[in-house]
């Protein structure tokens, strides 16, 4: 008997599995009693066959070193799920759907007559500062006015027990291929929970993938050819690219293997000769897609991607500029966004956001700076910020400054705390923070992954959950406490 | 689906410089062999393996003389050689990297394996006295990589590839080892040599694990012109040049639009079966032996145009 629950401290946060020592939620009932059960020297063989499993199945990240070249490593795998009942899946899953449709008429919108800004429901000028505004995208009209085919939004949850949407991935969202092989591993380790619980399946994605992306083809034929363009093996998420690739029949390509006609085809080099390409399924930046339109320097690209995809001859996806969309400055727009286009309240709710260019909100995160999270517009990777709570006096001062100097430049978040769930610590458990990105698919129906990839922050206190900083991942169980 | 031009290329070349690593082994042990048998004022040297390995260039612009440890560390680890050994196996290894789902699991690791091997252990391969230890180990892995290959991977399109890069290096590289050494063979041609002349012949048949093949096949002492005709013509021997335009040939059926490149093929074929390298004195040979590199070039450049550099 190694994990007594009783002594479990959830020290006033909030625990996906756990309500109170000893106390676990009714969903993780079953799985709090199963690994209660277990021995030391079990749990030890449990952890080493889901190693076994991922080193089999070959789950990798790419880690670039000098020395070496380009290595894989395993990505850090924790055997206790993170476990959601349906009842409040359901929701959140209405509500991803909800935000994704707003997300891309809003997309086609600002692309078109930018009838929002026109209505005074997003200020124009935000498209001026934004990186990811595409002008040689204005006008086009891709198919069905969808421009973010798939979309990775990541969902965190504060100490209350609220989940929020703490961002929307809508360039090249990744990770998919994880919470995919992260149930395969489950499946192999552990088939007797599979038994005890009502589990939804996520293993349908790379088929629904396939669905979305062939309806998007140009050409109305039985087999159209779909290919995944990838920046090659260097990449961090070389091993996705392959496993969507392999999963879905589809070739991988690089750049290099495209070729644009004059009358705006895109072919590929085969042995045979020229095979005519239908939808790129692309996981490069819209910056390196075609050197003739964006970086004329990018070796990664294909010359007249760009002309092809406007001529209506190739379908993208995602397609280019849909990023706008997941700017920054943009994402506190979002629940005016929604409530514009589709006239409802968001049903999942933004972290709260203070806009500085509003005086109210303004006046708001002056008065509680000592609070709050103050982060540039226009920078990321947490560069520029201020988290109030922690920092000095005269830095608070500082960015009072700041604010005032250039309130459009700034808006403010409160610090959230995330939750948490019981995570193998040798072989004991303690709590660690994580969040959850679940992948939306749009097509002619709007698909929404059931559970998604768990993050976890391993180091204890972390709340960086990414690959490359020491975060490993969980499976996802959406279960049903109401099936038979 | 029919294969990515660029998903064929990789396979060609990954086989080509497994198959090259492989050879440059053979060559520094043999090298090493015969320098060891023949009377120092044979003087045969280091310099016939940069020269068979055409990379005379690259070595003088980075080396003074071609004393032993110069040599052979640019034969084994010098990676601004693409030839050596490092070398060749860190190129294998690139181009498997990106078809990981068109080779076995087991085969990438291998390959994987080798080249970290053959890098971590150079320098024993540098010192003579592990240097036979170290080069069968590479000899050894690379006839591992084929073998599971052989054994493990579909025989389709890209094994088709993977036979056709393999031959066509091991075709290069058996006309450069009759180039030079016989080469050498003529210029120390003086009377109180003679007894070495059947050593240096040998070595030649050694280079190429062809030495006991060559004594079961023809059955006679080892001379000139029935050392050139096998090494040249024998249909039936792995590493004899024609032997591997017909592995070239019978892979090549297999491929769409082959017909130019069959006919390439074909030629070669005759002309090497035409010829009686017992009429050939050595500046012929050395031009004859210059004509089939020009063609497996000229081959070479034909794959690459038709299959991998695709255009419309």
């Amino acid at each position: 008997m190694t994990i007594r629950w009783g002594s479990y401290k959830v020290n006033g946060l909030y625990d996906e599995l756990i309500r109170a020592a000893g106390k676990p939620r009714d969903a993780a009932k079953p799985l709090c009693e199963y690994f209660h059960a277990l021995k030391d020297k079990e749990i030890e063989e449990y952890k080493a066959a889901a190693e076994l499993a991922i080193h089999v199945m070959g789950v990798t990240f790419t880690v670039y070193t000098e020395e070496e070249g380009s290595i894989d490593r395993a990505w850090p795998f924790d055997i206790i799920p993170r476990i959601l009942d349906k009842r409040e899946w359901d929701e959140i899953e209405r509500g991803l759907i909800q935000r994704v449709h707003a997300l891309n008429l809003f997309i086609d919108d600002l692309y078109h007559k930018q009838k929002i800004v026109k209505d005074k429901a997003f200020p124009g000028e935000l498209l001026k500062d934004s990186v990811n505004f595409r002008k040689q995208c204005i006008g086009v009209s891709p198919p069905k006015g969808i421009w973010a085919h798939i979309c990775g939004s990541d969902l965190v949850r504060d100490k209350d027990g609220t989940m929020y949407v703490l961002e929307d991935n809508l360039r090249v969202p990744s990770g998919v291929s994880y919470m995919l092989e992260n149930r395969m591993v489950m499946k192999r380790v552990f088939p007797d929970l599979f038994e005890d619980y009502s589990i939804l399946p996520v293993d349908d994605y790379p088929s629904q993938l396939y669905d979305m992306l062939a309806e998007l083809s140009p050409r109305q034929i039985e087999k159209p050819e779909v290919v995944v363009l990838t920046p090659g093996i260097y990449n961090s998420a070389y091993f996705e690219h392959s496993y969507l690739a392999q999963q879905m029949g589809a070739e991988l390509v690089q750049g290099s293997d495209l070729f644009v006609d004059e009358k705006d085809i895109v072919y590929m080099r085969t042995i045979e000769g020229l095979s005519r390409v239908d939808v790129i399924y692309r996981r490069i930046d819209d910056l390196f897609l075609d050197p003739e339109a964006f970086d004329p320097d990018s070796m990664l690209g294909v010359p007249g991607l760009m002309r092809a995809w406007k001529a209506g001859k190739v379908a993208l996806a995602n397609a280019p500029g849909a990023g706008v969309a997941d700017d920054k400055v943009v994402y506190s727009y979002v629940p005016e966004i929604i409530k514009y286009y589709l006239g409802e309240d968001p049903i999942i709710p933004n972290v709260p956001s203070y806009r500085c260019i509003n005086k109210e909100e303004r006046d708001y995160v002056i008065q509680n700076i000592d609070k709050l999270v103050v982060k540039p517009a226009n920078e990321s990777g947490g560069y520029g910020m201020l988290i109030g709570p922690q920092a000095s006096r005269e830095e608070r001062e500082k960015f009072v400054k700041l604010i005032k100097n250039d309130p459009r430049n700034y808006m403010a978040q409160p610090l959230l705390t995330l939750s948490t769930a019981p995570t193998l610590v040798g072989n004991r458990v303690e709590p660690r923070h994580l969040d959850l990105r679940p992948f939306i698919l749009s097509g002619s129906k709007t698909t929404v992954t059931l559970g998604g990839l768990t993050r976890v922050a391993l180091r204890k206190g972390s709340t960086v959950v990414n690959s490359s900083q020491g975060g490993g991942s969980k499976d996802t169980w959406i279960v049903d406490m109401e099936a038979p | 689906m029919s294969m990515l031009s660029r998903v064929a290329e990789n396979v060609y070349w990954m086989a080509r410089c497994i198959e090259r690593s492989e050879n440059t082994a053979r060559l520094i042990n043999v090298t090493t062999n015969l320098i060891l048998d023949l009377p120092r004022s044979a003087n045969v040297g280091w310099e016939p393996l940069i020269e068979i390995t055409g990379s005379d260039e690259i070595f003088t612009e980075h080396y003074d003389s071609y004393d032993e440890k110069s040599v052979l560390r640019f034969m084994i680890a010098d990676l601004q050689n693409p030839g050596s050994i490092v070398g060749s196996l860190q190129n294998a290894r690139e181009n498997a990297r990106t078809i990981r789902d068109i080779i076995p699991r087991e085969t990438w690791e291998r390959i994987n394996d080798l080249f970290i091997r053959s890098k971590k252990q150079a320098q024993s391969g540098i010192a003579r006295k592990h240097r036979y230890d170290y080069l069968q180990g590479i000899i050894l892995g690379a006839q591992t990589i084929t073998g599971q290959l052989a054994g493990t991977m579909i025989h389709d399109e890209g094994y088709d590839f993977l036979r056709i890069g393999r031959n066509l290096e091991r075709a290069d590289m058996t006309t450069r080892i009759i180039d030079v050494r016989s080469g050498d063979l003529l210029e120390n041609e003086h009377e109180n040599l003679t007894p070495y002349e059947n050593i240096q012949w040998m070595s030649v048949l050694k280079s190429l694990t062809a030495y006991q093949m060559y004594r079961r096949t023809i059955q006679v002492r080892v001379r000139r012109p029935d050392v050139l005709k096998f090494l040249f013509k024998e249909r039936n021997f792995p590493r004899a040049f024609y032997h591997t335009l017909c592995e070239v040939e019978s892979s090549l059926a297999h491929l769409p639009r082959n017909k130019g490149i069959k006919k390439q093929l074909n030629d070669l074929q005759k002309i090497v079966l035409d010829v009686d390298p017992a009429t050939l004195k050595q500046n012929d040979l050395h031009e004859f032996i210059d004509t089939l590199q020009l063609k497996l070039s000229e081959i070479h450049t034909a794959f690459s145009e038709v299959y991998f550099r695709t255009q419309a």
